[in-house]
């Protein structure tokens, strides 16, 4: 009954956010919004640039990976040089190279994959200054791009799609500053640590327990972590820790805020495209795949763990608790698993390696499908307009017409452009698994043995090449190997899809929109959802069919067999 | 190439600066301002009300088995996780989760050493009591991961069953809002409750 309200909720709160937020976003890049004005200006005049002066979109992708470039290179020295700088109570070292160089490129491609455990690694300095700041970073650097490929839908013979620097700066301050602020204070008033002392040291008379606790400037990040669908915690347990989501009130934020951009981008779509109606089929298909996961991953995590029937313990009532903690439960948790896998976002209010077999089915799978439903922040939506694509191209392929999507004359360019797109991330997933379980260094990452150990490694380049960073913490990530190999699949992940879909609005901007007609084929409609359910299912499921055999189905299947 | 490069480090810049060190600075200004006592850690005067601790004693009521041996944060790593972030009674570790999957033997063999050292207590017990939780230092168990307790609290302390039984309905928090999460008892104030029931002579 509780989970059923907690649904409920969500609906009506993630409803409201997507219809206020949805046109606040577009006001926004309109730039129709002002009140930070005072902010804005002397930024534009720093960055020797203004609202009026647009780039073609080879010149956004330019700026997109040339402050990338920077960033990478800023977070890396950050971390190296971390033990001389301050803020550092622990006296951590610095980072090293390997690990340096995986948690750059975790960070700045929105991935937060996390080869390291918080407390015991990273000063407040670095937490602060290399981490919390692509946290705010990198969800604006996606958001920005699905912005300037929806300006390509949205005008007519234009060179250009809008001004990188003036769309991140508005995104900055008017969508995520704010809204990160406010909930950060949510977080610390329910419990969540927000200190720049130390660590605490407390004795227990009653037990003799004498413990050192970890804390930090936790709170906050926390806030930004979600809304930015990053993922990357403090603490190394993440949001399984009391100090980073500390009761089921910030459990269900955690979920709120983590879907709230990606579904009210739909709307925002809608609006700068003038008609909602496109974003509500793009949002309805998003709805019913996510659904879809909640139900049968939750419904897998509320029976029972088969180790621990195997143990003597038959009857459990509270579903698999092996690696969940109590206040949330197993169908919360599978909750905010599934959220936090379909997003990008990665966090964690559980183990997920410790999952069902069917359970860990349903974060791996969904991952798999590209992360569209709803996928990250502006990520989720040039992805999906990108399926979308693919969509109309194939509809058009059955009724014999020269596709169009909002006007625009969909032709081979456009199909190359989404094809690619498409393929990018499934290709190099597989790929470099191949590698992995070829090579010594990458077989003997894995924690746990049989079916299971495949589908850490699988899930590791999956959740890394999907930008995700959720994890089956039971790999060892931090060696040579895993760390290198996973972040060049984390940057083919980010900028192998986020290039191809500029390029998509800058050929699109520049077309003529074409009347619509009797014969046009509708975009808004049951059918077109359908549609796109159907590309997404096949591109996800197909390619990944065969590895996911390998993984958890055998593991189901293998009925009272332990490996 | 070069305009690029100026804009990308003045927005660098001006990123660590307002969305690193302003916010977080400002954030923990209004944290300590507002929220004092949950911004340090929610500390009492026994530890932390977030953060399990390892109870052995049968005059105690248990938290999750998340302390020791094979039930350490990496067993792989061979990192004593237990009911500590950093260190506790000596043993270093950091916050996480066994990790060990649906269908590990590992798993199984650990789950059966728990069951019988519970048994061995005279507790018959719950699911929660012999798995390892997310963080390695769930500070909560169930409702009825207390009742079970309660024959063997009664038999070490001598208190009755009917009062640790009031006790456990006192400490239950329900499911916030009515309908968030699951019920729960906080071990640490669950043992605080049962020190002053001791102390008041029964």
């Amino acid at each position: 009954m509780g989970f059923l309200w907690t649904i409920v909720t969500l609906v009506v709160a993630l409803g409201l956010t997507w219809r206020y937020l949805g046109s606040y976003m577009a006001a926004v890049f309109d730039g129709r919004v002002h009140f930070l004005g005072a902010v804005e200006r002397p930024l534009y005049r720093a960055l020797g640039t203004s609202p009026d002066r647009e780039q073609t979109w080879r010149r956004y992708a330019i700026s997109v990976v040339a402050f990338s470039g920077v960033s990478f290179a800023l977070t890396y020295l950050l971390l190296r040089i971390q033990g001389s700088l301050p803020l550092n109570p622990q006296h951590l070292g610095a980072v090293g190279p390997a690990l340096s160089f995986n948690t750059a490129a975790s960070f700045l491609t929105n991935t937060n994959w996390q080869n390291y455990g918080g407390e015991t690694t990273m000063s407040y300095f670095s937490q602060i200054g290399a981490l919390t700041v692509q946290q705010f970073v990198s969800p604006a650097v996606g958001i920005v791009a699905a912005i300037a490929l929806v300006r390509g839908f949205a005008r007519k013979e234009s060179a250009t799609i809008g001004n990188f620097w003036v769309d991140l700066v508005r995104c900055l301050f008017y969508v995520l500053l704010p809204i990160a602020f406010l909930a950060g204070i949510v977080f610390v008033g329910q419990g969540a640590v927000q200190t720049l002392a130390g660590t605490v040291s407390i004795h227990d008379a009653m037990n003799g327990v004498t413990q050192t606790i970890a804390r930090g400037p936790i709170g906050f990040m926390e806030a930004i972590k979600q809304l930015g669908t990053n993922g990357g915690g403090f603490l190394n347990a993440n949001s399984a820790t009391p100090y980073e989501n500390p009761t089921a009130l910030t459990n269900w934020l955690s979920i709120y805020l983590l879907l709230a951009i990606p579904f009210s981008l739909t709307y925002t779509f809608g609006k700068l495209v003038g008609s909602v109606r496109q974003g509500r089929a793009l949002l309805a298909a998003m709805v019913l795949i996510f659904g879809v996961w909640v139900g049968f991953t939750s419904y897998s995590e509320h029976q029972g763990n088969p180790a621990v029937a195997a143990a003597g313990i038959v009857h459990q009532p509270t579903g698999n608790m092996v690696g969940k903690e109590v206040r949330f439960g197993d169908t919360s948790s599978a909750l905010f698993a599934v959220a936090s896998t379909q997003t990008s976002t990665g966090s964690a209010d559980a183990s997920y390696d410790s999952f069902t077999p069917m359970g860990g089915f349903g974060l791996l799978t969904g991952m798999m499908l590209g992360e569209v439903t709803p996928g990250g922040t502006g990520t989720g939506l040039y992805t999906m307009l990108i399926y979308a694509i693919v969509a109309v191209f194939i509809g058009g392929l059955m009724i014999g017409r020269t596709p169009e999507y909002l006007g625009k004359k969909i032709q081979a360019k456009e199909v190359k452009l989404a094809g690619l797109g498409s393929l990018v991330m499934p290709l190099v997933v597989l790929v470099l698994t191949a590698i992995a379980v070829s090579v010594h260094a990458g077989r003997i990452g894995p924690l746990n043995s049989g079916p299971h150990g495949f589908t850490e490694i699988l899930y590791a380049l999956t959740s890394q090449g999907n930008n995700n960073g959720s994890a089956f913490g039971g790999l060892s990530g931090n060696t040579p190997f895993y760390n290198v190999v996973g972040a060049i699949d984390m940057l083919i992940g980010r900028f192998g899809i986020m290039i191809p879909a500029l390029a998509l609005g800058g050929s699109l901007a520049a077309k003529n929109v074409v009347p619509e007609s009797l014969g046009t084929f509708r975009t808004d409609n049951t059918m077109f959802v359908g549609l796109v359910i159907g590309v997404i299912v096949i591109i996800g499921g197909l390619t990944f069919f065969p590895a996911i055999s390998l993984g958890p189905i055998v593991e189901q299947l293998g009925h009272g067999k332990f490996f | 190439m070069l305009t690029y490069l100026r804009r990308s480090v003045v927005m660098a810049a001006i990123s660590l600066v307002v969305f690193g060190f302003l916010y977080a600075l400002a954030g923990t200004g209004v944290a300590q301002l507002l929220f004092r006592h949950q911004a340090d850690g929610s500390i009492t005067a026994n530890g932390s009300t977030l953060i399990g601790q390892s109870w052995t004693s049968p005059r105690w009521f248990h938290g999750r088995p998340d302390d020791t041996g094979p039930y350490a944060a990496n067993p792989k790593k061979g990192i004593a996780g237990g009911d500590n972030p950093l260190l506790a009674n000596g043993v270093a570790g950091e916050s996480g989760a066994t990790n060990l999957g649906p269908r590990s033997k590992v798993l199984l063999a650990d789950t059966k050493a728990l069951v019988t050292y519970r048994h061995r207590l005279g507790v018959d017990p719950t699911e929660d009591l012999v798995t390892t939780s997310g963080s390695g230092y769930d500070p909560d168990i169930t409702p009825l991961d207390a009742v079970v307790q309660i024959p063997m609290v009664a038999k070490a302390t001598g208190i009755s069953q009917s009062a640790l039984r009031h006790l456990v309905a006192a400490e239950t928090h329900g499911a916030e809002l009515g309908f968030l999460g699951s019920s729960y008892v906080d071990v640490l104030q669950l043992n605080e409750g049962l020190a002053r029931l001791e102390r008041a002579g029964h």
